[in-house]
């Protein structure tokens, strides 16, 4: 059992919750201003691609962070574009988005690097790792939280201050007024596009990092298709965290948790193919609970 | 024309012509607005009045003429300038964000700021507070304006525009939504800022008695034009009227012949849930006997709208049961309810009445088109014969139009209404379900309808008229009852309740003790 059950697990689920919570972040900014970006995948993918180039490129973490906010950035204002300016559908231009993402990876990974499948090199620098030497005299707290890679701390960081942003800030409500009640909004004098835009810009920075996070965090390497549906897990904790940044980080942290047990029991050796099947499994039983929820509530005003 | 305020106008209106690619919406509106006074604003359906009230408060750009408030010009301008001008426009629907309270409304875009970058709530609070007292208008700043009733929403748009600086109040059709009660708080709350504040209020109704009550000066608008600006002591409900509609014949008596028979609809002890699942009709009970209209008196989404639904077959009975015609409706699809010899005029008749994009004779033959003399052996539609058909309807009931042939959305709201009317009642069905049969279309063609659903009484039916309009429910109904929170608060025959007084039982604040 302890084989299961042990420290690394615990790093492991905060190690791929992490792309997680940050696409969740940029989900749920554009949730609030009533657009569902199912595209979130693609947006990471092509930034965990552009990650390792700047990074290959520059020599410096840096610069493929740069890299990967600049590529989420401009995938924003593509998507923000077609849905507000010229009003297509949300999902359309989402899965648009994913199939040109893994179409447009594909073709650069061969004609930039002249791979198939992956790209690995010494050359490309991973996310820098911190540690707080006065933590690691605390048991399981010490090691759990140090030695995590700069985007573990910055994405904590990001929840706190998206919660804040929402739900402290005037900016905040005009967001979801926009979402909400665009008209009224309209009518106080601010546009409603406006805040959509600006969601839709910032759903494009969590996109960036999330993607540096995927091939700079721990691997430094591309693979084909590494996202690996994060992006629509992202949408499925934002849906069960009815958008409000703490509870998507809880569905997150739940996700990874789940991921990272997967991965262990395969370690003990239980069929690869079922282990790997865990996070997706539990992606639709959390949206069954949704439901069930609703329908709970739902059940409990009408006896009222 | 009334032109001797010209010194103290606050709003003038210069020559003002509005050309819509079809429409000449506004044609040539010369008007003065007096500061400190209340100005009404009438006419029916398309005339005009709303588009004016638009281009004063910056969303339509007119084609011709010049605006001025407080004698500087306005052109071209956004709503926001127009807000920065001091004109306020509380709309027929409300710009509130259901799940924001009443003080983050109210503060929307306006917000007080701590540090910089932080809401202020409890500053936000304190100043709603102030306009509360200062204004005299009763709202709980910390309430989710989702949980407020429709009269206290309109009181935080009121609010709204207050805390903007407005001293020109725009209300469009604020009464259509407000119980008698609720209309004579709101009458109270424009007489003091009027009175206290100097503000300016128009108003735009088509009711005339409101007119009356409230106004200082009423202008009557027909067709884009202005056909008169008058002030309102000097003139009454019946002359406003004909000048509204360029004609003298409203409000006439209708003829009520003695018919009544057997009972016709029989509802007893009825549950019905609503879209939510929640129980939106519990427990109502009561007949319509042919040759009666039964009229129900409701504030919307007490369970009127369930109540018809249910009986036309539209929603499944949770308990109690429902007899038409003697048979019971249980498990029966709409199609066999209606074969028992039922029609229904929905309450809206854009997604359940007609079908916009069908032709006007499609749609008169809806629900007759397998009959012998329509379609060959069921099956082949004789075009020629229900073209035939549907002309004869279409003159006889009136029908203003491009023709049978022309698709549905063409008409304006008062014809599509008469398709609907036309159609269902040329059924013969002895039972008729009729809900809302004049909302939203002039008065002659409201004069119309009422003519036919009183023909149809006379001629034996048994209706139950479902009406947010009072005076509608007031002036056709042999029997009312009221419903609040989908019970039956109160029944009474015709002229056995005040329409002052029914009020109390469409909000619960009433209820007779025994159910007749």
């Amino acid at each position: 059992m302890s084989d299961i059950l042990n420290l690394g697990l615990l790093q492991n689920t905060l190690r791929t919750a992490t792309p997680v919570i940050l696409a969740a972040l940029g989900v749920l900014m554009t949730d609030h201003v009533g657009i569902m970006n199912i595209g979130m995948d693609g947006m990471m993918l092509t930034s965990a691609f552009f990650a390792v180039v700047g990074s290959y490129y520059l020599g410096s973490w840096v610069g493929g962070v740069a890299a990967a906010l600049i590529a989420g950035l401009l995938l924003g204002i593509f998507f923000a574009v077609f849905v507000i300016k010229f009003r297509s559908d949300e999902f359309i231009i989402g899965v648009a988005l994913n199939i040109f993402a893994g179409g447009l990876t594909v073709f650069l990974l061969r004609s930039m690097f002249g791979v198939k499948g992956a790209f690995s090199s010494p050359d490309i620098v991973g996310l820098p790792t911190f540690s707080m030497p006065w933590l690691e005299k605390i048991p399981v707290i010490g090691p759990l939280l140090n030695e995590n890679t700069l985007l573990v701390y910055v994405s904590w960081l990001l929840v706190a201050l998206c919660w804040a942003l929402i739900y402290r800030t005037p900016w905040g409500f005009w967001l979801r007024a926009a979402g909400e009640h665009p008209e009224s909004l309209r009518s106080a004098g601010i546009s409603p596009e406006k805040m959509k835009y600006e969601a839709s810009l910032l759903c494009g920075v969590f996109a960036g990092l999330a993607g540096a996070h995927l091939s700079l965090g721990y691997l430094t390497m591309f693979t084909e298709n590494m996202s690996a549906s994060r992006g629509f897990i992202a949408v499925a904790c934002v849906i069960f965290g009815a958008s409000n940044p703490p509870r998507v980080f809880a569905a997150a942290l739940l996700f990874g948790f789940i991921d990272a047990l997967g991965m262990r029991l395969q370690s003990v050796g239980f069929n690869s193919n079922l282990t790997s099947m865990a996070p997706y499994v539990v992606t639709v039983v959390m949206m069954v609970l949704v439901v069930l929820r609703a329908n709970h509530r739902k059940k409990k005003l009408a006896r009222a | 024309m009334d032109n001797s305020g010209r010194a103290d106008a606050i709003v003038r209106f210069e020559h003002i012509s509005m050309q819509f690619p079809t429409v000449l919406a506004n044609d040539d509106i010369s008007l003065d607005i007096r500061r400190g006074e209340v100005f009404a604003l009438v006419g029916e359906n398309g005339a005009g009045k709303s588009t004016l009230m638009n281009i004063l408060y910056g969303l339509y750009q007119p084609t011709g003429g010049a605006l001025y408030v407080k004698g500087k010009k306005l052109a071209n301008h956004s709503p926001g300038q127009a807000i920065a001008a001091g004109i306020g426009m509380v709309h027929q629907h409300f710009m509130l964000v259901p799940s924001f309270t009443v003080a983050q409304n109210i503060m929307l875009s306006r917000e007080p700021r701590r540090s910089r970058f932080f809401y202020d709530f409890r500053a936000a609070e304190a100043r709603v507070r102030d306009l509360v007292r200062e204004y005299g208008l009763a709202v709980e700043p910390g309430a989710r304006v989702s949980q407020l009733s429709v009269g206290l929403q309109q009181r935080v748009e009121i609010l709204k525009t207050l805390n903007r600086g407005a001293d020109v109040l725009i209300l469009d059709e604020p009464t259509a939504v407000l119980t008698p009660q609720e209309t004579d708080e709101l009458f109270e709350v424009i007489r003091r800022i009027v009175r206290e504040k100097q503000m300016t209020v128009i108003i735009i109704t088509h009711k005339l008695y409101e007119v009356m009550a409230i106004s200082d000066r009423v202008g009557v608008m027909r067709a884009g034009r202005l056909v008169g600006v008058h002030d309102t002591r000097s003139v009454n409900e019946r002359m406003l009227a004909s000048m509204m509609v360029g004609r003298e014949m409203l409000f006439s008596q209708l003829d009520r012949a003695d018919t009544q028979g057997e009972a016709a609809i029989e509802v007893e002890n009825l549950q019905v849930l609503d879209d939510r699942g929640l129980c939106a009709v519990n427990g109502i009970s009561l007949s319509v006997r042919r040759g009666e209209i039964l009229g129900v008196a409701a504030i919307e989404g007490n369970g009127q709208s369930e109540l018809a639904e249910a009986i036309c077959g539209l929603r499944p009975l949770r308990g109690g049961d429902i007899r038409v015609l003697g048979r019971s409706i249980r498990g029966q699809t709409p199609g066999q309810i209606r074969a028992i010899g039922l029609s229904h005029i929905p309450e809206d008749r854009l997604s359940t009445g007609v079908s916009t994009p069908a032709s006007i004779s499609d749609n008169l033959l809806a629900g007759k088109q397998r009959r012998r003399e329509f379609a060959l052996g069921g099956l082949h539609l004789r075009r020629r014969a229900i073209h035939a058909y549907a002309q004869k309807i279409f003159e006889k009931f009136d029908i203003r139009g491009a023709g049978v042939d022309a698709p549905a959305a063409s008409l304006s709201g008062g014809n599509m209404q008469k398709v609907v009317v036309a159609r269902e009642f040329s059924f013969d069905s002895p039972v008729l379900i009729v809900a809302q049969p004049s909302r939203g279309v002039d008065i002659g063609a409201m004069e119309f309808i009422h003519r036919c659903i009183i023909e149809k009484r006379n001629a034996g039916c048994a209706i139950l008229l479902i009406s947010a309009d009072l005076d509608e429910v007031f002036r056709l109904s042999d029997r009312i009852v009221t419903l609040y929170e989908g019970r039956v608060t109160g029944r009474f025959p015709a002229g056995g309740i005040k329409k002052a007084d029914i009020g109390y039982y469409m909000t619960g604040h009433r209820q007779q003790e025994a159910s007749v």
